[in-house]
């Protein structure tokens, strides 16, 4: 239960942060588009048996950078991009595990997540590449913010918008494999985009969403774990539960309406 | 305080675009100390042309130098500042403070991993004390009204110092009063501190009024000059259609 909570803690948290960038970039989809292809990562290592999570890991990146050339050398919006690529990374999941007939492994685990079965040594990956994660964001912080807020002005300052846009594929690739351990294939866009969007809600600064949202995702991770246990409930679904249950009550305090027609009148 | 040596120069700058010719072998230079109005009808290539410069679109043929380098080679970033037009449209959700917006404009002053410091804080409140916003530091940009918003982009284009500041079309959608509040604080930064400012305009109030140098594209340039002979150009009046007399009252 410990492994559990500090990896949930530590994955949820990392997810969070990215997952302000995400939603503000309009990029909310990539962590669903990305799951579907971490689904046709794991079939992948588990049918040449190889490590599932290494195979995932590096089917994510490459589907990630490909989802970014396909918005820019076809010219397609973001949400298109993402639906032809995590469709062939299913298909592909879908028919490795037609052929193998049945794995040695639990794919329940891998669609609806593990973490309260986690063991010593995924602790330590997931320590280190949800660090590695939080640090690359904190070292270009000041970039990606600008590049988030308006990318064409961050260029003419010389921001690099490409290799950064490119860095930022990475890491939600990294990420959405990391959350597949806490909330399983079929939830990790969740952790991702719940959080964030609740801080969006309330927050007068970048920091403070940042900061919420983190926070927010501790909470829900925590205790939604700790509810699991006793309740006897699945993990996954407990926690991202408890998310939605905060990003209601943070609608609620919502204090910027925007201003419609229909409010004027 | 104009001078000799151009800190921009476009020299025969062509573009096509899926078999469209934007712009036609435009060639003209900005000195130091302009207030440069270019002007033209919709679709003339006006943002285009800024966008060439600033190096976000390559053009087919021709090239540019700023400060006296190839634009592909320029690095001096933190020289130029750049108001786009879409600064109009903010995302009024978007969680930055007022502080956040204009700090934004100093990472081309600054080296990796771009760490802000004191004497940033200082010229950030310095940046919004000249477009006089100080007391708004901490607010969130989306609280803003319009012409505040412009205020807090200008001052990000500002922050770090630039020697040139290129607008495009900066006050769409802002009421009138305060595009002529918005105008007098950029001709002041013009007149006072000697920054040349190249504007995309529509409002022919502000040559009159303001801009000591006028350029009028329509995928050619037709016209670069000062106010005086854009006023006793013939074929200027031609392309007008008698617009032309709106700016060419003298007081």
């Amino acid at each position: 239960m410990q492994r559990a909570l500090l990896a949930g803690f530590l994955i949820s948290l990392t997810c969070a942060i990215l997952g302000v960038f995400l939603v503000l970039r309009r990029d909310a989809m990539i962590g669903h588009g990305l799951a579907h292809v971490t689904f046709g990562g794991v079939a992948l290592g588990l049918f040449l048996y190889l490590s599932p999570i290494l195979v995932a890991l590096g089917v994510a990146v490459v589907s990630a950078l490909g989802i970014l050339k396909l918005k820019e050398r076809a010219g397609l919006h973001g949400d298109t991009a993402i639906g032809i690529i995590s469709s062939l990374g299913m298909a592909l999941g879908i028919i490795l595990v037609s052929l193998a007939g049945s794995f040695n492994v639990d794919l329940f685990g891998y669609l609806f997540g593990s973490v309260l079965a986690i063991d010593p040594e995924e602790v330590w990956v997931a320590l280190i590449l949800a660090l590695v994660v939080l640090f690359t964001i904190a070292l270009f912080y000041q970039e990606f913010v600008y590049l988030t807020f308006d990318s064409e002005s961050a260029k003419v300052s010389g921001v690099k918008v490409r290799r950064l846009d490119s860095l930022m594929a990475i890491l939600t690739a990294v990420t959405v494999v990391l959350g597949m351990k806490v909330v399983g294939i079929l939830l990790v866009s969740a952790l991702l985009v719940i959080p964030a969007a609740a801080a969006l809600q309330v927050a007068r600064s970048f920091k403070e969403a940042l900061a919420i949202s983190a926070s927010l995702a501790g909470i829900s991770a925590l205790g939604g774990l700790i509810m699991a246990f006793y309740l006897d409930w699945p993990a996954s679904g407990t926690i991202v539960a408890v998310s939605g249950l905060l990003f209601l009550i943070l609608f609620q305090m919502r204090p910027y309406r925007k201003t419609t027609g229909e409010e004027l009148s | 305080m104009t001078s000799n040596n151009p800190l921009i120069h476009v020299e025969n700058v062509s573009l096509d675009w899926q078999g469209l010719q934007v712009l036609k072998e435009v060639s003209f230079a900005i000195s130091a100390g302009d207030f440069l109005a270019l002007i033209g009808p919709n679709g003339s290539g006006k943002t285009t042309l800024i966008r060439i410069i600033l190096g976000l679109v390559k053009p087919t043929e021709g090239r540019v130098f700023l400060m006296g380098e190839k634009a592909e080679q320029f690095t001096q970033w933190q020289r130029i500042g750049y108001v786009p037009q879409k600064a109009t449209h903010l995302d009024s959700f978007f969680p930055a403070s007022v502080r956040e917006v204009v700090a934004m404009g100093l990472i081309s002053l600054k080296r990796f991993p771009r760490l802000l410091t004191r004497q940033d804080e200082l010229s950030i409140d310095q940046a919004l004390g000249r477009v006089g916003l100080k007391g708004l530091k901490s607010r969130r940009i989306g609280e803003l009204s319009g012409g505040q918003q412009q205020r807090v982009f200008i001052a990000r284009a500002i922050v770090n110092g630039p020697d040139v500041l290129f607008l495009d079309e900066p006050t769409a959608g802002v009421d009138a009063d305060t595009q002529t509040r918005f105008y007098d604080m950029l001709a002041e930064l013009n007149r006072k501190e000697g920054l040349t400012i190249v504007l995309i305009t529509h409002d022919f109030g502000i040559i009159t009024k303001h801009a000591n140098k006028v350029a009028c594209l329509n995928q050619r340039l037709f016209f670069h000059g000062t106010h005086e002979e854009f006023c006793s150009s013939q074929m200027v009046q031609e392309l007008l259609h008698g617009e032309h007399h709106l700016i060419c009252h003298h007081h």
